[in-house]
Formats: C-alpha cells, sequence, structure tokens
C-alpha cells in the first residue's frame, strides 16, 4: 500500500469513568490519499472517539489500552506533544461539528484566519491577511471584505461553517477530519457545506475521515464508510456494496430503520431487539 | 359535528411588540403572516420547515401558548382566541403538548412515579393515587417501559426511553389533540424508528388528532395524513402526503425534497442544484 495515509490498527480504548468500560475494540481502518471515508454509527458507538484519538485530544478519562494510529508512516500515539502539535493544524486539520463554539467571539474571522496561516504557515502578515481572504472567495463567501471584518456573530450558521472548512483546507492538509459538520444546519444548507467539503477535497486531494450519524451523507459524500457499533467496527467497505449489498443484519436493519420521504412506510421498522442482543453478543457486552 | 377539531386562520403573531424599559423596544418582527390551518379528528398533520419558518410559534399559537396579533382559533367548535386563562385552563387537558427535549420537560427532582401520576390527580382523571397509578402503569406498559421506571428519576432513564415518558404523559391525559415539536431530532435512527411506530399506533389507537412539527420531511413523510410546508412566516404548500411528495407543487417543496440526502447510490446527487 504506497498510497495509504492513514493507518488504524488494533485501536483500543477504555473508559476510566465508567469502570474501565472499553469504548474501543480493536479497530482497524484506513483513509488512502485523497479518499473520503464515513465514520458512522449511532451514539455511543465511537466515532467520535477514534476521531478525538486521531487529533490526540481524547479526554483523559478515556485511556488507550492497543493499537496504532499511523499517519504517514509514523505513529501518532508514540508522538511528543511538540511533535503532534507540528502535524495538527498543519498536515491534519478539523472541521468541527458546531460553528457556534469553535470560533473565538470577540474576534474577527480575517484575523482568526489570517492567524493560523502565520502560526503554521509562516506567511507575514500581509500575505496572511492576502491568503484569508483569497480562501473565503474559495469557499463561496459572496463579500470576502465583508466577511473578514465581521465578528462569528454576524454571519450566519451556513457562513460560518464556510469559515471553519476555510480555516481547514487553509494550511492545505493532507487530513481533514470532519466531525458531523452539518448537524447544526437546515438541509438546504447541509446540501451546499458537503458539496463544498467535496469540491475542496477535490481540488486539494486532501483525505477527509467524515464523522457523522447519518447513512444519506454517507451514501452522498463518501467513498467508503466504516460502521461502528459499541466500540467495534461492524462493516467496512466502499459506500455502494455497503448500501447495496450489507453484510451484517444490524447494517440493513440501521438502514431499513430510517425514514425516507420517498417510501410511506420507512422509517417505522426499529432495529429489532434480537438483532441488537446478537450484536452485543458477537462484541462481548454483556 | 364539524369534521375539523382545530381550525385556524389568518393567524399572525408578532415578537417584540411591547416597549422596553428604556425608550421604544425593538420594533415588532412578525413571525407568521397569516396562516390557515385544520386539523381533522384523529388527523396527523405535518408542519415541516427551516429555522425561521415560524412552525414551532405555529404550534404555540395554535395551543394559545403565545397570542396571535391576528385571525382565529376554533377547538372543538369554540372560539379560543381571545378566551382568557381561566377558560383555557380546562382545555389544557385536551389539548397536551410533547416536546424536544424530555430532559428540560421533566421535573429532574420528581421521580416517573410522581410525573406521571401527579397531572391525573391534578386534573381529576383518577380519583385516587392508587387509580392513577394503575393507569400510569397500563401506559407505561403500552410505551414498552417496565414498571421498574416507576421510581427512576429523567436522568436515570436513556433518551428514547425519556422520550417515551413525554409520550405517556401526554396520552395518559386522554387528550383529543396532541402538538409534538421535533420530537424525535435528537434520538438515534433506531430509536427514533421506534418513537415514530409508537406514536403512529397510539394516534390511531386513541383517535388522537396530531400536530407534528419537524425540520425532516422524511420523518413526516412516515407518519402523517397532511402536510403544510412552511417557509418564512408563510404556508407556501399544503396537501395530503401522497400528492405533495410524489409531486410538490411548489418550488421551495422541492428544493427541500431534493437537498435530503437519502442511503443510496446517487453519484450526481451532490451537484444538482434546485433553485427555489
Amino acid at each position: 500500500m504506497t498510497d495509504a495515509l492513514l493507518n488504524v490498527t488494533g485501536l483500543s480504548a477504555v473508559s476510566d469513568r465508567e469502570g474501565g468500560l472499553p469504548v474501543l475494540r480493536d479497530v482497524n481502518l484506513s483513509l488512502r490519499k485523497g479518499e473520503v471515508r464515513g465514520l458512522v454509527g449511532e451514539s455511543g458507538a465511537g466515532k467520535s472517539t477514534i476521531a478525538k484519538a486521531i487529533l490526540g485530544i481524547l479526554p483523559r478519562t478515556v485511556r488507550v489500552t492497543g493499537g496504532w494510529i499511523n499517519f504517514k508512516g509514523r505513529d501518532l500515539l508514540g508522538m511528543k506533544p511538540p511533535e503532534l502539535r507540528n502535524i495538527m493544524g498543519s498536515e491534519i486539520s478539523l472541521i468541527p461539528q458546531d460553528p457556534q463554539t469553535a470560533l473565538n467571539p470577540g474576534r474577527r474571522i480575517g484575523v482568526q484566519l489570517a492567524d493560523g496561516l502565520r502560526l503554521k504557515r509562516g506567511l507575514s502578515a500581509k500575505a496572511a491577511e492576502a491568503r484569508a481572504l483569497q480562501l473565503l472567495a474559495d469557499v463561496q463567501i459572496r463579500d470576502p471584505d465583508r466577511a473578514m471584518a465581521s465578528f462569528p456573530h454576524q454571519l450566519s450558521g451556513g457562513m460560518r461553517q464556510r469559515v471553519l472548512i476555510a480555516a481547514a483546507f487553509a494550511v492545505e492538509p493532507e487530513l481533514v477530519v470532519a466531525d458531523e459538520p452539518t448537524t447544526a444546519l437546515d438541509v438546504t444548507v447541509q446540501k451546499e457545506i458537503l458539496r463544498l467539503i467535496r469540491h475542496m477535497q477535490e481540488v486539494q486531494g486532501t483525505g477527509v475521515l467524515f464523522v457523522t450519524h447519518d447513512l444519506g451523507i454517507v451514501a452522498q459524500i463518501c467513498d467508503s464508510v466504516t460502521l461502528l457499533y459499541g466500540g467495534k467496527v461492524i462493516e467496512d467497505g466502499p459506500v455502494r456494496s455497503v448500501l447495496e449489498n450489507p453484510q451484517h443484519a444490524y447494517t440493513r436493519a440501521l438502514i431499513a430503520a430510517g425514514p425516507r420521504y420517498d417510501r410511506p412506510d420507512a422509517g417505522l421498522e426499529p432495529v429489532p431487539e434480537e438483532v441488537f442482543r446478537a450484536l452485543r453478543q458477537e462484541i462481548g457486552i454483556r | 359535528m364539524d369534521r375539523n377539531l382545530l381550525v385556524a386562520t389568518g393567524i399572525e403573531v408578532t415578537y417584540g411588540k411591547r416597549a422596553s424599559l428604556f425608550g421604544s423596544g425593538k420594533p415588532p418582527t412578525p413571525v407568521l403572516h397569516g396562516v390557515d390551518i385544520h386539523i381533522g379528528r384523529g388527523q396527523t398533520i405535518g408542519i415541516v420547515g427551516e429555522s425561521g419558518s415560524g412552525k414551532t410559534t405555529l404550534g404555540r399559537a395554535l395551543l394559545r401558548l403565545v397570542d396571535v396579533s391576528s385571525g382565529n382559533i376554533t377547538f372543538d367548535g369554540k372560539d379560543i382566541t381571545h378566551i382568557p386563562e381561566n377558560e383555557i385552563r380546562p382545555l389544557r387537558r385536551r389539548m397536551q403538548m410533547i416536546f424536544q427535549d424530555p430532559m428540560a420537560s421533566l421535573n429532574p427532582r420528581h421521580t416517573i412515579r410522581r410525573i406521571l401520576t401527579g397531572p391525573l390527580l391534578l386534573h381529576g382523571i383518577a380519583g385516587d393515587t392508587a387509580e392513577a397509578l394503575n393507569r400510569v402503569k397500563t401506559v407505561l406498559d403500552r410505551v414498552s417501559l417496565p414498571a421498574a421506571c416507576l421510581d427512576r428519576y429523567p436522568h436515570e432513564l436513556s433518551g428514547g426511553q425519556r422520550q417515551r415518558i413525554g409520550i405517556a404523559r401526554a396520552v395518559l391525559m386522554q387528550p383529543d389533540f396532541v402538538l409534538a415539536d421535533e420530537i424525535v431530532s435528537g434520538l438515534d435512527v433506531s430509536t427514533q424508528a421506534q418513537a415514530l411506530k409508537l406514536l403512529k399506533e397510539l394516534s390511531t389507537e386513541l383517535g388522537l388528532a396530531m400536530a407534528f412539527i419537524s425540520h425532516d420531511l422524511s420523518v413526516i413523510r412516515a407518519i402523517c395524513d397532511h402536510v403544510y410546508v412552511l417557509r418564512l412566516g408563510r404556508v407556501v404548500e399544503e396537501g395530503p402526503c401522497e400528492r405533495v411528495f410524489a409531486s410538490p407543487s411548489a418550488a421551495y417543496t422541492r428544493a427541500l425534497l431534493d437537498a435530503i440526502p437519502l442511503p443510496e447510490y446517487d453519484p450526481g446527487w451532490l451537484e444538482r442544484k434546485t433553485e427555489v
């Protein structure tokens, strides 16, 4: 495998807050350069924990008990903080879930974008500002000059999310972790944001790990998908084959459980209790 | 007898009318510009819209939880638009609400037993505690919750279980009408299906009329007979779900539908644009 960007191997973790309860169980996943992989599961599945482990921001209460996170041949888990700081925000960046809290409310957009570029790319103040303006134009903000001078609260949720996408791609990272970046948005805005992420990713050839609970989003933006339950990988493969020919009963039930506007009787069949029971047994959850 | 249980015509709601202590206050902002809605007995209608469409305000206006600045609301043949609070109170039992966030709508210091039996005694539906408890147990069983829940506090239950407590609390009042505002938006898909299925069954069993507010057209499709599409305080489309979902007449409805990602392989979806 020459073009592997990220390889997570046998990653296991426990939560000390919950008395050593396993939160990740021997997780394997890989991401090629320029690939968009969906990391999908219901709450508690471990998708966010994996994202946090990659970004090096696991809460203190979660302890990694085994495995590797290999990014371009280097193990992120074994790295010292200064080394990690060099990688984060420059080779790996994040599109956060909540555009409300991710931006500093007291500083103008332009300043916040330029800061990152000066810090991570070593640009001069002037060059950083010019680049920030260009980035805002790249993410299709209509009046970039005005956005530069705005405070976060003066922008709509969709606009703020565009700014954060600009920030994530500003450093031309090789890996972007997108943590449910559209949950707070209306569907029409969500579609624009998804299109934008895909567009930026294609232009820069970025690998994207897209964390979501929505199989619909996975279907429309991802190349491949890893489905988790209880911290374990349940299904993994190219999006089309997973959706059209799911191997696991849980995957099938989950697809059937979602309501669909084009099918009046969809969305009323909960995942059967037997499926959960079998799943818990398989994973080893009591 | 009128076939319609709840009829609202020309509903206008304006916020920020009152002058503040300092100066004149904010100019009034109208959020609903003349909305007409009618809900038949036993019928489930959906109200769908994006943020700022006024869907929550409309729901609250139907229950008289906000005052309308213009328009009329009739419940079971009685004009309730401007009747005083003491005349609404007896109607409150018949018009129940299920809230979006059950954690915020269930008293954290009360046990489930107290949360569910309290209103029964208050409204005199049950004569004494024993009778109230009997009714509660029957309904708990109906919403697939064990009787052991009774001695739990809201925070000890899962999100899906809490939402079923919210549903149980509403149906215990033997209402004619239930307003459900975004009640499944915080739930996982498998839990969401459970709540939707339950609600659909209950509305049939009890002959409930329901207004189901959601931003998600797929959810509306699963449980509603009729849908109203709201945009910026106006109904841009309404009709039976079958017709609206098969061939929407408003461009906005079309755009909303086209923006929903379906879990199926569709390579052109992302680039397809629908102009409103």
